[in-house]
């Protein structure tokens, strides 16, 4: 009786609907688990945490118990055996099998040495948060954590004031106003860097350039070089006018430093010029917090790094990303499309075509390293090699395009997913019904005219689905763009206002390049960390992003040639 | 009953038809007469193989008078497709097909070497059995076969748009929608664009491939009105299983089984005294 009603139960198809809706379970939770991860774990990392103080007397095996006093950033808990930290160094009482200790971020790297350590629990006494507590974050050393004590303008006291006051006090408002002031310079130092001066070095390489092509066609006669070295005089007379405001900007910009007090009474007098952001977690409310934090998630999004790329922001790599991808783009939907055209309406079907589609979907395969060795061999050594003998001769032995660069970046993603492309294309050329080709060609259009004018437009959703597989794979590769254009830190962005604008030779940066580079090739393992999450947070949305908009496209297209199998 | 359907925003058929004929189907002049003698396509011969092994049609011989609706009947299978396809050599396209025998147009060979297939297809309209319009709109749609001759003056595209939808039926139901997606059309409405496209090329020849079988009664019925106003204008060739509708529309008919041409003659001889027990046996639902 039983027997039977199991095996109704199976007949039903209950089970199959259970394992199905089990296995998407699954893969719902596998991503969203993954999203949520990095969105705690790299999102947290910009909240400005309140900053602990405390007295630490771990036990010692010297005849004095050391007594320290640390102020920093709680930043995650762990148990650890007792044996364990014994045999570190740490004699703690092997009764308590476990001891609970935490990772703390102390900061103040260059007066301690290290920015980051671990403090066992059950030895912290006198744990308090003062509201007078600053965090500086810094251009150069990481962050810093102190009291103000005092402000100088040009090695002269301005303001003083006590460790332990809080509020509004006349030195925080000094502090934030001098501060500001000093941010503002900085902007303009970069802006005159960045513009008129990377204008001129610009300007100046090429009239390099020019002279030596002169010289290699043995044409430079006395006037043209008469006529450079007037030029070239006429930029350094530029040069030297900016550089001289460059240098009023800059003694303006290290007037002012502040006197900080650390922990275990260590003083240290810190450059208004090196402070990025000030701000006194203890004492602010959730609002002034969010504020906080909102300006270093910006700062994250449209800054470029600091610190060996462990801190400030990844707006070059997200630059980079971007381009890359829109170029690949634009390089592999007509090229893809014309070889499935090729394939699925003109080429005799056969032996022939079946071979080449077996290898062309054999080809998406292949692993992505190889098609990075291809380009670095094929695409940089030979083509770009040609290239510079032929276009740039004056610039050798630099080379031009001879060395990894956007555009083999670009053309080298672009054949790593042209497969993609002409599959998707061909299967939605053969999705269009007979009936509609015979419709156009029984009015006199020729072939040509009917894939023209019908069936490519019809297969045009087919082709964004192509591209939007095309971007999700090449968006997250990495490992090939390591050896064909790829670099950890670009000093200038591949597209600005030099002509030709869009620089196709020029190294760039990648988030994917970015996570591997700082989660695993950084000097601050702790300090990189979260960044890590972040980046790759972003990664994930940018990708999302192109992807949603090739499908927003594609379904526009799929409207408007919809009802298409009448 | 036909003024019982018809949409009443539709201007009258014949008054039209007069206007559109006069300042539009230049070629009639050259047309002498309407006389039976006067053959617009002369098949001799004609053999069609598919891969060689599988004959589709044995030597058929055929006359198709001009500006007649020449009906073709018979069973699944018989060939009666593939002979309308051989016409506007629609049958090129399908691999391993071979034909041999000779078609003439107006006494010039299609299957020659120097024709050229696209003017050909031009000149030989095809309408088919499942509407067929393309992903476009109404407008474009009609304006295709003109495009494609390169003709983009706005001026003639609207005046041949609005003509053939008018000689189609249908411009009184989609004039105010000539921008809106042809797909969004219902079949029958659809089934009139494809001929008015066809039309709107000037082709000399007709080719309806069962242009009513996917259609509701009604729609089938305004598809038969149509047929008999083009007649006027154009040789007609229509594929149908319906033999009630080949006796309405077609003035000659042919009967075809197993790729063999059993009969051939004027539609009211056929259906009321067709000289074959074969024949007779088809039409009064005795076999097939």
């Amino acid at each position: 009786m039983k027997l039977k009603k199991v095996k109704k139960w199976i007949r039903d198809g209950t089970p199959w609907i259970w394992f199905n809706a089990g296995a998407v379970t699954i893969s719902i939770v596998m991503v969203a688990g993954l999203l949520l991860i990095l969105m705690v774990r790299g999102l947290s990392h910009f909240w400005p945490h309140d900053v602990m103080r405390a007295i630490y007397s771990p036990p010692s095996s010297g005849a004095i118990d050391q007594v320290m006093e640390i102020i920093g950033e709680f930043v995650e808990r762990e148990s650890v055996s007792a044996i364990e930290l014994t045999t570190s160094g740490i004699p703690v009482s092997e009764e308590q099998e476990l001891y609970d200790r935490e990772l703390f971020k102390f900061g103040n790297r260059d007066l301690t040495g290290a920015d980051f350590g671990w403090i066992l629990n059950e030895f912290v006494t006198e744990i308090s948060y003062p509201e007078s507590l600053f965090v500086l974050e810094r251009r150069q050393w990481g962050n810093f954590y102190g009291y103000l004590t005092a402000i100088k303008q040009a090695g002269e006291i301005v303001v003083e004031t006590d460790p332990g006051e809080t509020g509004n006090n006349q030195a925080w408002l000094e502090l934030e106003l001098r501060l500001n002031r000093a941010l503002e310079i900085y902007d303009s130092i970069s802006q005159m860097e960045r513009g008129s001066i990377g204008e001129i070095n610009f300007q100046v390489e090429r009239l390099r350039l020019r002279e030596r092509r002169l010289e290699l066609e043995d044409s430079l006669t006395a006037e043209a070089q008469s006529t450079i070295e007037a030029e070239a005089q006429a930029l350094d007379a530029q040069y030297a006018a900016i550089q001289g405001d460059l240098n009023s900007l800059y003694e303006d910009f290290e007037r002012d430093s502040a006197e900080f007090l650390a922990a275990n009474g260590q003083t240290a007098e810190i450059p208004l010029a090196e402070i990025v952001r000030a701000y006194r977690p203890n004492s602010m409310n959730v609002f002034n917090k969010l504020l906080v934090y909102g300006s270093k998630l910006v700062e994250f999004l449209s800054d470029e790094p600091r610190e060996a790329n462990t801190e400030g922001g990844v707006y070059p790599a997200i630059f980079g990303t971007v381009i890359l991808v829109l170029l690949m783009s634009v390089m592999v939907t007509p090229f893809g499309v014309v070889a499935a055209v090729y394939l699925r309406e003109y080429a005799q079907q056969g032996l022939v075509t079946r071979t080449i589609r077996i290898a062309v979907n054999n080809l998406a395969g292949v692993p992505s390293i190889v098609y990075g060795v291809f380009g670095l061999g094929f695409f940089i050594y030979i083509v770009g090699g040609e290239i510079d003998q032929l276009f740039f001769p004056e610039a050798l032995p630099a080379p031009t395009f001879g060395t990894p660069g956007l555009l083999w970046a670009a053309l080298t993603l672009a054949i790593l997913t042209v497969p993609v492309v002409i599959v998707a294309t061909e299967e939605g050329l053969a999705r269009i019904p007979r009936s509609v080709r015979e419709g156009s060609l029984a009015l006199g259009a020729t072939k040509f005219e009917t894939t023209w004018r019908v069936v490519l437009p019809m297969a045009s959703p087919a082709m964004m689905t192509g591209l939007i597989l095309a971007i999700a794979r090449a968006a997250g590769e990495v490992a090939p763009l390591m050896l064909v254009g790829v670099v950890k830190l670009a000093p200038t962005l591949p597209v600005d206002g030099n002509y030709p604008f869009i620089h196709l030779d020029q190294k760039f940066m990648h988030l994917g390049f970015h996570i591997y580079d700082v989660g695993f090739q950084s000097p601050n393992v702790e300090a990189a960390r979260p960044l890590v999450f972040a980046t790759a947070l972003l990664l994930v949305l940018l990708i999302a992003l192109l992807n949603i908009c090739a499908a927003a496209l594609r379904n526009r297209l799929q409207e408007k040639y919809k009802g298409l199998d009448v | 009953m036909p003024n019982d359907i018809q949409d009443p925003a539709e201007p009258p058929m014949g008054k039209n038809r007069v206007e559109f004929s006069a300042n539009y189907l230049k070629r009639e002049k050259t047309v002498s007469n309407n006389s039976t003698d006067d053959n617009c396509l002369v098949v001799k011969g004609l053999n069609l193989f598919y891969a060689k092994t599988k004959q589709a049609l044995i030597d058929v011989n055929l006359k198709i008078p001009r500006k007649r609706v020449t009906a073709f009947i018979g069973p699944s299978g018989c060939g009666k497709s593939s002979l309308l396809r051989c016409f506007n050599r629609m049958n090129d396209l399908i691999d391993d097909c071979v034909i041999k025998g000779k078609i003439y147009l107006d006494e010039e060979d299609i299957y020659a070497k120097k024709v050229d297939v696209a003017d050909l297809r031009r000149r030989v309209g095809m309408v088919f059995q499942k509407p067929n319009p393309f992903p476009k709109s109404v407008y474009e749609n009609v304006a295709y076969g003109l495009r494609i001759q390169g003709i983009n003056s706005k001026r003639v595209l609207d005046e041949v748009v609005e003509n053939s939808l008018i000689s189609a039926a249908l411009w009184g139901e989609v004039k105010d929608r000539l921008h809106d997606n042809a797909l969004g059309l219902s079949g029958g409405q659809q089934q009139r664009l494809v001929i008015a496209r066809t039309i709107a090329v000037e082709p000399e020849v007709l080719l309806l491939d069962e242009p009513a079988s996917a259609l509701d009664p009604i729609s089938t019925l305004k598809i038969e009105e149509l047929i008999n106003q083009l007649k006027e204008s154009y040789t007609i060739l229509i594929v149908t299983h319906n033999m009630q509708q080949a006796a309405r529309v077609s003035d000659y008919t042919a009967f075809m089984h197993m790729g063999n041409m059993v009969e051939y003659d004027q539609t009211d001889t056929l259906f009321t005294n067709p000289s074959l027990k074969q024949t007779e046996d088809y039409i009064t639902g005795r076999y097939g």
